[in-house]
This record gives structure tokens, C-alpha cells and sequence, in this order.
């Protein structure tokens, strides 16, 4: 939503319209995003966080599975965070450091987030293109399939095939992969509703254009605005997904962690005093959930035709 | 809209149907039977115990007889683990638990969250309506393995007001935390949804109609406006059922409440298969049933469906 300071500032918007030969859809949502403050702020959270992740590692004065046995029940006096020992955020209960933990932490739990979201596009854009375009009884059943999925309460058959197939990273994505398309499968079906009688399909149709290749060519494209924006409100509920089965301890196994993990740990040692190993994980969840929920927001309000 | 309900239940049968076959399905195609442990048994011993809980027969009557036994007697069968309990006996135990604290959860959740989106939207623009946001924005990030610590944390080891877990027959000392812990996320989404839903309402034209007529504001809200708003809220309350019934896992994990959630994840630890599948098989009719009753409600509700 533009807010105009003054009608000097409309004035010059109106003349710079007049020159300029019109603004793309695209321009025109990159001037809305820019204006939105929460939307920056979150931009400007994830790309600190991605900083962390991809080179925290470089900064980490540890490796994040050596043990230092002499801080093993020691850890109220010498696993306190501080910049003298190397341990940035301090060490976890068998003498860790954190730092490198929560950087391995957030990597896995960014990972998550932006698989879940590929395969949601991919998939459930295709399938919801393909139900909305073909329509009548094919739509009808793939649907139909998507409401029975939907129904299910997904976790607990996630838990039971990580119990029965192993728990390993390649079962937690493939689980976040089968669920995450459900819901963008429904959007993307509804908005190829309203294209596929716009006329430029009518006149794909008519030309004898391929109805596979009008979805690849004409509709898909044409999605995209609204694939992206709930694809990047995905990314926060994949986190959190994971990071529930890894704070039940059912996600990733050690020696790797996730922030799921990590929180757990902080959470059932909390009564010794040593908040740091909660807060620090903690605080990344949560700053990570929040900078993607603005941005997609943020991209929501720029993207979404509905709302100008 | 009798004809209605049997259309969802022509649905809502076979859902469960699908449920119970591919969960039973995926615990065949395991790897390694349920009693094979890293010290293993003579082949005569497992041979007998496999005959005494009917895995030596063909795949197709192992299933038919789960099944069977599943819709028709209610009965979920033994624990491979524990020889003293079946299934039925872990239900009944982690069940009322589970469905106290889950009840009052939800009940949470949906009137403060639609009181709080209805006045927010009432008084758009005021100090109730910034502080409505923001709180279902913080909340946002909230989820229950969030809140779970932080509150215990402040009001079990900095204030020591509440009991730091437990369940003690429900007492409501035991009972704040783990509603609170659960219901937050929910509450938060439902005061969000309730909110943008009584805006939209309240600038349509029959309640400027309504206004306009002379209605007092109080009457227009509630005999207007409050019926048409709550459409998109019915709508989520099957996602925020499926949430709620999930998170109670971590409810049970993190304030040893005792209810199902316990069992499901020592048995997925235990690789106690019957328990888990008896426990997903119970969610997911739980939840199937409750989108029919959501189904039925919102059909109810809204003029604009024919059944």
C-alpha cells in the first residue's frame, strides 16, 4: 500500500509515470517490497542468518562434535559464553560448543525450509495446474486425494515410517516432501480456475497448442506471483515441522543437530542455570520463523493483485 | 441435509479405511520384524511368538483380521512390547488425559481468539486492535515446543508458582501450562483469521443496511455481522484440531502429563509398532470425524451452500 507523503511526491510519481512506458508486474511489486519496513527488516534478518549459517563456521573457534571433557559438570563455570575461551555461546552439557552447534542447527534447519518449499512448488504446482486445467472428474479425484491426505494427521505417519524405515535425514525430508505440496496444490488450483478462460489460453487452445505445453507455457508463468509468496510462507512451517520431531528426538540423530534439537537440550537442562544453551538456539528459531513470515508477508502484500 | 451428511460420510468412511490399510501396509513392509533385537532369538522362539500374535499367516489375512478387529470390535490388538497391555489399555489410560487438557486447549483457543479478532476489528485502528496484532504476530513464532520451555521456565524456576509437570487427576495447577503451551500458536492464527473476516463483514453492504436502519451497534454485531464472520474461522478449525492433537505429543513429552503422546514416542522409540499404528489409527478417525462435524457446521452456517 503506497502511502504518498504529500501531493508534491504524487505529482512526481504521476510525471514519472507518464515518461516511463508503464512498470512491469515485477517492478512495480519491487517498489512495494522495498517500502514495506517489516518486509526489509525480515529480509535483512534472513540474510544475516544465511551469513551465519553458510560461514559461522569459519568464525567457530571448535569443531562442533569435539568434546572437551574438562568442561563435562563443569559447565556453570567454564562453559559460560565468552570471547576469551572461543566458546561464542558457550558449551552444551557434554562440553560442546554451542556456536558451532547452533550453526550446523540453523544450516539443517534452512535446508529443510527451502527443500520443503522446492518440492511444494514443483509438485504441487504441476499437480494443481494439471487438476484446475484438465477440470471435471480428473479434477474432481485429484483433488479429492488432496482433501484425504489433508485429512490425515500427517505427524503421526511421519513418526511411524521414521520408526519403521530408519530415522535419517533423507526420511525427514522425503516426509517434509509429501506433505509440503498439499496446500499449494489447493492455491494453484484455484488461481488456474480464473486464468485458464482468460483468452490468451482460449487462444493457445484454438492455435491446437498442446494442453500439457499451455499449462508448462501460459498458466504456470502466470502463478507464479502467488507460488512464490506461499512458497516463502511455507519455508517458517517446514522449520517448525522439523523442529518437532527433532525436539521429540525422532528427527535428525546425533552428532549432527538441528534447532529443533538443540532447543530440547537447552530446555531439559534449563534448571542448572545454563539458559544459554536454550536462548541461543531459541533465538534463532525464532528470528529465522519471523524474518520468513514478514518476507513472505511482505511479498504477499506486493504480489497479490487483491490487495492493491 | 441428511442426504448431505451421508455424502460425507461416503467420504469420510473410506479416508479411514485408506488410513488403517497403509499404515498397516507400511509396518509390514518393515525391515526386520518387531521382535528382532540386537540379541537374537532361537528361530523356535520366534517362530512361536510370531505364531502366538498371527505373523506367520499370509499377508492378506493379517490384514483382513487387523482391520476386522480394528472397525468391528474396536480393538487395536496386543502391544509387541509389553505382554501385560494391549493396545485398548494404553488408549484408555492416555486418552482422557489427552482429550482434557486438549478440550480446554481448544476452547482457549477459539473464544479468545474470536474475541480478540472481533474487537480488534471492531475498534480498527485503536490501542486493542495494535495490541491484538501484534500479540498474534509475536504468537506467530510461538509454537508449543516454544512455549513449552519458556513457560516453564518463568513460571515454574523463576516464579515457582506452578508445578513444573505432572497431571495429578487434572488439577488446574497441572492443567495452565500445558493448555497455555498448546493452545498459543492457535489462538494467535484464530484471532488473525477472526479479524481480517469481521473487517471484511463489517464494511459489506448489508451491515451498512443494518446501520443504517438504526440498529443499535451491539445488535448488529451479533446478529449480523458475527454469523457471516466466523465462516473462514469454522473453516480452520479442522488445521488447528490436527495441530492441537499433534502437539499434544510434546505436551505429554515436556509436562509428563501422561497422555497418548508419552506412549507414541516411547513406542516409536521402542519400535512398539501396534502402539503406534493403534494411536495414528485413533487421530486420524478423530480427525476425519471432526472435519465431518466441521463440514456439517459449515454447511449449517452458510446460506450460500446447498446440500
Amino acid at each position: 500500500m503506497p502511502a504518498y507523503s504529500s501531493d508534491a511526491e504524487r505529482l512526481i510519481e504521476v510525471s514519472h509515470l507518464a515518461e516511463v512506458q508503464g512498470r512491469s508486474l515485477w517492478a512495480d511489486a519491487r517498489s512495494r517490497f522495498v517500502r514495506n519496513k517489516a518486509a526489509m527488516a525480515g529480509a535483512f534478518i534472513l540474510i544475516v542468518i544465511a551469513f551465519f549459517a553458510l560461514f559461522g563456521q569459519l568464525i567457530a573457534q571448535y569443531e562442533r562434535d569435539m568434546i572437551d571433557f574438562t568442561l563435562i559438570g563443569a559447565n556453570m563455570q567454564k562453559g559460560v559464553p565468552s570471547i576469551e575461551t572461543g566458546h561464542y555461546f558457550g558449551t552444551d552439557s557434554s562440553g560442546r560448543d554451542l556456536f558451532a552447534r547452533v550453526v550446523q542447527g540453523t544450516q539443517i534447519s534452512l535446508m529443510v525450509g527451502i527443500v520443503g518449499a522446492l518440492v511444494a512448488v514443483i509438485v504441487g504446482t504441476l499437480y494443481g495446474a494439471v487438476a484446475g486445467y484438465a477440470g471435471g472428474r480428473t479434477d474432481d479425484v485429484m483433488m479429492r486425494l488432496v482433501d484425504v491426505l489433508m485429512s490425515i494427521p500427517f505427524m503421526f505417519v511421519l513418526i511411524l515410517m521414521l520408526v519403521i524405515f530408519g530415522r535419517s535425514i533423507f526420511m525427514l525430508f522425503l516426509g517434509i516432501g509429501l506433505i509440503s505440496w498439499l496446500d499449494m496444490a489447493r492455491i494453484a488450483r484455484g488461481q488456474t480456475l480464473s486464468i485458464k478462460n482468460k483468452e490468451f489460453v482460449e487462444v493457445a487452445h484454438a492455435t491446437g497448442v498442446a494442453p500439457f505445453k499451455i499449462i508448462m507455457r501460459h498458466i504456470v508463468p502466470n502463478l507464479l506471483g502467488i507460488v512464490i509468496v506461499y512458497a516463502t510462507l511455507l519455508v517458517p512451517q517446514m522449520i517448525i515441522f522439523e523442529s518437532f520431531i527433532s525436539f521429540l528426538g525422532l528427527g535428525v540423530q546425533e552428532p549432527n543437530t538441528s534447532l529443533g534439537a538443540l532447543i530440547s537440550q537447552g530446555a531439559s537442562n534449563m534448571a542448572y542455570g545454563v539458559l544459554w544453551q536454550l536462548f541461543f538456539p531459541l533465538g534463532f528459531f525464532v528470528l529465522t520463523i519471523f524474518g520468513f513470515f514478514f518476507v513472505g508477508d511482505g511479498l504477499r502484500d506486493a504480489l497479490d493483485p487483491k490487495d492493491r | 441435509m441428511f442426504s448431505f451428511i451421508l455424502r460425507r460420510l461416503a467420504i469420510a468412511v473410506p479416508t479411514l479405511l485408506i488410513l488403517v490399510v497403509l499404515s498397516f501396509i507400511l509396518m509390514y513392509a518393515a525391515p526386520g520384524g518387531p521382535f528382532n533385537s540386537e540379541r537374537p532369538l532361537p528361530a523356535q522362539v520366534l517362530a512361536n511368538i510370531e505364531a502366538k500374535y498371527g505373523l506367520d499367516q499370509p499377508f492378506w489375512k493379517q490384514i483382513v483380521n487387523y482391520v476386522w478387529n480394528v472397525v468391528v470390535h474396536f480393538d487395536f490388538g496386543p502391544s509387541f512390547q509389553y505382554e501385560d497391555r494391549s493396545v485398548n489399555d494404553v488408549i484408555a489410560q492416555g486418552f482422557p488425559v489427552t482429550l482434557t487438557y486438549g478440550f480446554w486447549s481448544f476452547l482457549l483457543a477459539v473464544v479468545v481468539g474470536v474475541g480478540l479478532g472481533a474487537a480488534a476489528a471492531i475498534k480498527q485502528n485503536s490501542w486493542l486492535d495494535y495490541l491484538a496484532v501484534g500479540i498474534s504476530i509475536g504468537a506467530q513464532v510461538l509454537p508449543n515446543f516454544v512455549m513449552a520451555p519458556i513457560l516453564l521456565l518463568i513460571f515454574t524456576l523463576w516464579l515457582g508458582w506452578l508445578p513444573g509437570g505432572g497431571w495429578n487427576g487434572g488439577q488446574w495447577e497441572y492443567l495452565v501450562m500445558p493448555v497455555i503451551a498448546l493452545s498459543t500458536s492457535y489462538m494467535a492464527s484464530i484471532a488473525r483469521i477472526t479479524r481480517s473476516s469481521m473487517l471484511e463483514v463489517l464494511n459489506s453492504n448489508f451491515i451498512r443496511t443494518a446501520k443504517a436502519k438504526g440498529l443499535p451497534m451491539r445488535r448488529v454485531i451479533f446478529k449480523h455481522a458475527l454469523k457471516p464472520t466466523m465462516l473462514p474461522v469454522i473453516s480452520y478449525l479442522g488445521p488447528a484440531f490436527v495441530g492441537m492433537i499433534t502437539g499434544s505429543v510434546i505436551i505429554d513429552i515436556f509436562f509428563s502429563t501422561g497422555g497418548i503422546g508419552v506412549f507414541f514416542v516411547n513406542s516409536a522409540f521402542n519400535r512398539d509398532y501396534s502402539v503406534i499404528m493403534g494411536i495414528t489409527i485413533l487421530v486420524g478417525a478423530l480427525t476425519i470425524l471432526f472435519n465431518l462435524v466441521v463440514d456439517i457446521l459449515y454447511a449449517w452456517i452458510d446460506p450460500k451452500i446447498r446440500y
